[in-house]
């Protein structure tokens, strides 16, 4: 009994190692590879899953309709993150180096991720993409040549907030003893944003005031009293994740702050976080780096090559407007167009991430090109140089009417003479600590 | 029938209280060391050295510091992430204000600057117990995040709070820390540290300091009779445990990620390390690596699992596959054998003495 049991338990292992030794995963060698980390499960699925699908979908529609980019298809594979720094790091490594010329470029959308594969990228030169998220001070090209931050950073949103109070209240002149309170994520992420407000409080003369919400964010009664009842300030600013956006949200009403006056970077401007806040979001803004809604040419045929044939990611095309698909389709529309500018200059053959790293240092999405894909008024043109990894940093301001966004601002641009020399400052303190000589531009 | 002492004589009372007594364990215990130190470094990938074994390495660390204070004191602990924070952020504050110094200093007196702190903690587990202090100790956890976070100067004032390790060398060239350091060495570097400390703590434990330990675990009324001081005995449980905890942190921090937010340390870390231990063995040093091995190689191999075999199931099934997997294996573990895994490793050592003729 015993000796049968045995050999039950060494074939049972000697199957499994077999399989793990024999599973060498198959690509094909002419097809370009794209790591895609996710999160369509864990605590922030809700943002996660559109913002997957809206990738997926945008690499799916080159496949579909152009046999992919230059002629070489593309071979996307997802990696569920939940949200885990430690699982991110698990998908980067695990996908890396697959496909033919490995991992071209790496979006780990979440701030975690990003700081844990700092040192990771640069010595697999991939570059690591994260757009509105991440390290603001990577926007300098010499101190992190593998890291790119377009479209915007939590800086340039800070400051593009205040620009918008300011144009409210009728000029800067005006923010003079003026009262704004941050409520902000206790987290790297949420403290992105302090300095530049503190500088610009210092600046224009208006009283800032900071109110940390631990993680994850559903106990903010307190705060949301000492605001509505004792400081009562002009406006207030947001930089929320997750669960802790609607419950500001709902206290913002409970304790009677207008929403008018309650604005939110674009991580608290998701249609996920609005919908649980009910009546309570109406009225309320957000800053968005892309546009918002599904009218535009991309979407339309998006619709008609793979949501009308059943190949689409999202459980309908009804589902291809939110905020967060919008921004899946605008990652992969940067991957993209530098996967397309490497070929063009390294041939058209699966590209390295060095290669794709020389392509996003002088990546330029002009109008006309947004015209081409069907996404001007959706995405803001880039223009990047090997000093500057961010571009314009613009964003809009939208409103939540209870059902969708409404923009109800231009592109705003934030005050970049001031921002880039706090980028400088700040990278070079990492530099010094790091001991990274800056790599020489122009 | 290759696993029998028979044979094996003592002749000595230094031979007779070895901690491998039998002549096969210490032949495999050489293997094994052959096997971490040679083989593994030299044909394991990338992806198995820095995704797998380091982080599997260095939570063992952790789950080795808490097992000394849960496992061999009694004293149910949930602010571990906290210690291993307190290491991480002590390591970055010593590394950047003296750059001269070197790594093992660095990690060392972050060690020792967490073991003041877990004494501090430490001090009211002389008033209370059990559940008490488990609460107590989370108290720890919460304060030690916060303060990182709310103080700017254990961050140097980083606009973000994410700290981030300089390159540093072991000697010469042979960069532990920062971009150019490879897999290889880091593992190595690891490594050594852990093979170290397991060493230590192992003898510790057999010590008149581990034998204090463990009569406070098993009645502290009793000890207390026969002549063990609680306050000096619990302190120190307290001061080593939070010492590994800490080294444990200043490694992950710098060798594993290169750069950490207080976050990563945050309670989940914490509970984490106590599952190691619940399923790894109490009061075991074997457990508290084969619980790192149970809770960080097995949801990695859940998740590859299905693509090794050519299935082409969509991320987020496999995800909550992994989820439903991985809990009914602890269950079936804890039912199978409530005193964790290095119980079963035991009674297969037991069971091996007699095969294949069992009586």
């Amino acid at each position: 009994m015993k000796l049968t049991k045995m050999k039950t338990t060494i074939i049972a292992a000697a199957v499994i190692a077999g399989s793990l030794a024999g599973a060498a995963t198959a690509f094909a060698a002419d097809s370009q590879f794209i790591g895609s980390l996710v999160y369509r499960t864990g605590p922030y699925a809700p943002g996660g899953i559109p913002w997957a699908d809206g990738f997926a979908d945008y690499i799916n529609l080159l496949n579909e309709r152009d046999g992919g980019i230059n002629g070489v298809r593309l071979d996307l594979e997802e990696c569920d993150t939940a949200y885990n720094t430690d699982k991110g790091v698990e998908c980067y490594e695990r996908l890396k180096n697959n496909g033919a010329t490995g991992m071209p470029a790496v979006m780990p959308l979440s701030t975690g991720i990003t700081y844990a594969l700092l040192d990771r990228v640069v010595a697999d030169k991939i570059p690591l993409i994260t757009s509105g998220y991440g390290r603001a001070d990577a926007a300098d090209g010499r101190i992190f040549p593998y890291v790119f931050v377009p479209p915007a950073t939590y800086w340039g949103g800070a400051d593009i907030a205040i620009n918008y109070i300011a144009t409210q209240e009728g000029g800067y002149g005006k923010l003079k003893g003026k009262k704004i309170a941050l409520v902000y994520h206790d987290s790297a992420y949420g403290k992105e944003p302090i300095n530049t407000l503190q500088a610009l409080a210092d600046q224009h003369g208006f009283k800032l005031s900071k109110f940390p919400v631990p993680h994850p964010g559903l106990e903010q009664k307190a705060t949301w009293l000492k605001i509505g009842r004792q400081l009562r300030p002009d406006y207030v600013l947001m930089w929320g994740w997750g669960v802790m956006n609607a419950t500001a949200i709902k206290e913002a009403a409970a304790v009677g702050f207008p929403r008018e006056k309650f604005i939110g970077v674009w991580w608290s401007g998701n249609d996920a976080d609005m919908i649980p806040a009910g009546k309570a979001a109406v009225g309320y803004k957000s800053l968005q780096f892309n546009g918002v809604g599904s009218d535009f040419g991309v979407h339309k045929q998006i619709k008609k090559e793979l949501y009308d044939k059943g190949k689409g990611s999202a459980k309908s095309a009804g589902n291809t407007g939110e905020v967060a698909y919008n921004r899946g389709l605008q990652s992969a529309l940067i991957l993209t167009e530098a996967l397309r500018a490497a070929m063009n200059q390294y041939g058209n053959k699966p590209v390295t991430g060095e290669q794709v790293a020389w392509a996003l240092d002088r990546l330029s999405i002009t109008e006309e090109r947004l015209k081409e894909i069907g996404a001007d008024g959706l995405f803001d043109p880039i223009e990047l140089s090997c000093v500057d990894h961010l571009g314009k940093g613009r964003a809009k301001v939208t409103q939540w009417d209870g059902k969708q966004w409404e923009t109800i601002s231009d592109w705003i641009e934030p005050n970049s003479e001031m921002l880039r020399a706090m980028y400088e400052a700040s990278a070079a303190q990492y530099a010094k600590e790091k001991g990274i000589m800056p790599r020489p531009c122009g | 029938m290759i696993y029998r002492e028979a044979g094996e004589f003592k002749a000595s009372y230094r031979e007779d209280m070895a901690i491998l007594p039998i002549r096969q364990d210490r032949w495999f215990m050489w293997a094994l060391m052959a096997v971490a130190f040679l083989v593994i470094p030299s044909i394991a990938s990338e992806y198995w050295l820095g995704t797998i074994m380091l982080p599997f390495l260095i939570l063992a660390l952790a789950a080795l510091g808490l097992n000394v204070l849960t496992g061999y004191a009694g004293q149910l602990s949930l602010g571990t992430g906290g210690f291993m924070a307190t290491g991480a952020f002590a390591a970055y504050k010593l590394a950047t204000a003296f750059p001269e110094l070197h790594i093992i200093v660095v990690i060392l007196l972050a060690g020792l600057i967490t073991a003041g702190v877990g004494i501090l903690f430490g001090i009211p587990s002389l008033r209370i117990k059990g559940f008490y202090l488990a609460v107590a100790t989370l108290a720890s956890q919460f304060f030690l995040i916060w303060m990182f976070n709310k103080f700017g100067w254990f961050t140097n004032y980083s606009s973000s709070g994410v700290i981030s390790a300089p390159p540093m060398t072991a000697f010469g060239d042979f960069f532990v820390t920062g971009p150019h350091a490879t897999p290889v060495a880091k593992y190595l570097f690891a490594l050594t540290l852990v093979v170290f400390f397991a060493m230590m703590t192992k003898n510790l434990v057999r010590s008149n300091i581990g034998r204090e330990w463990m009569a406070v675990r098993d009645m502290d009324i009793a000890a207390e009779i026969i002549g063990i001081k609680m306050l000096p005995t619990k302190l120190k449980a307290f001061a080593y445990s939070s010492f590994l905890c800490g080294i444990a942190g200043a490694l992950w921090a710098f060798v594993h990620t290169g750069s950490v937010e207080p976050l990563a340390f945050d309670v989940n870390r914490s509970f984490q390390i106590l599952f190691m231990i619940i399923i790894g063995g109490l009061g075991s040093i074997m457990g508290a690596f084969l619980g790192s091995a149970f809770i960080v190689l097995l949801p990695i191999l859940l998740t590859n699992a299905p693509h090794l075999f050519g299935l082409n199931i969509p991320v987020d099934i496999i995800s909550h596959i992994e989820f439903m997997v991985f809990g009914a294996l602890i269950l079936f573990f804890l039912i199978v054998e409530p005193h964790g895994l290095a119980r079963l490793w035991q009674i297969t050592k037991e069971k091996l003495r007699l095969w294949p003729f069992p009586y």
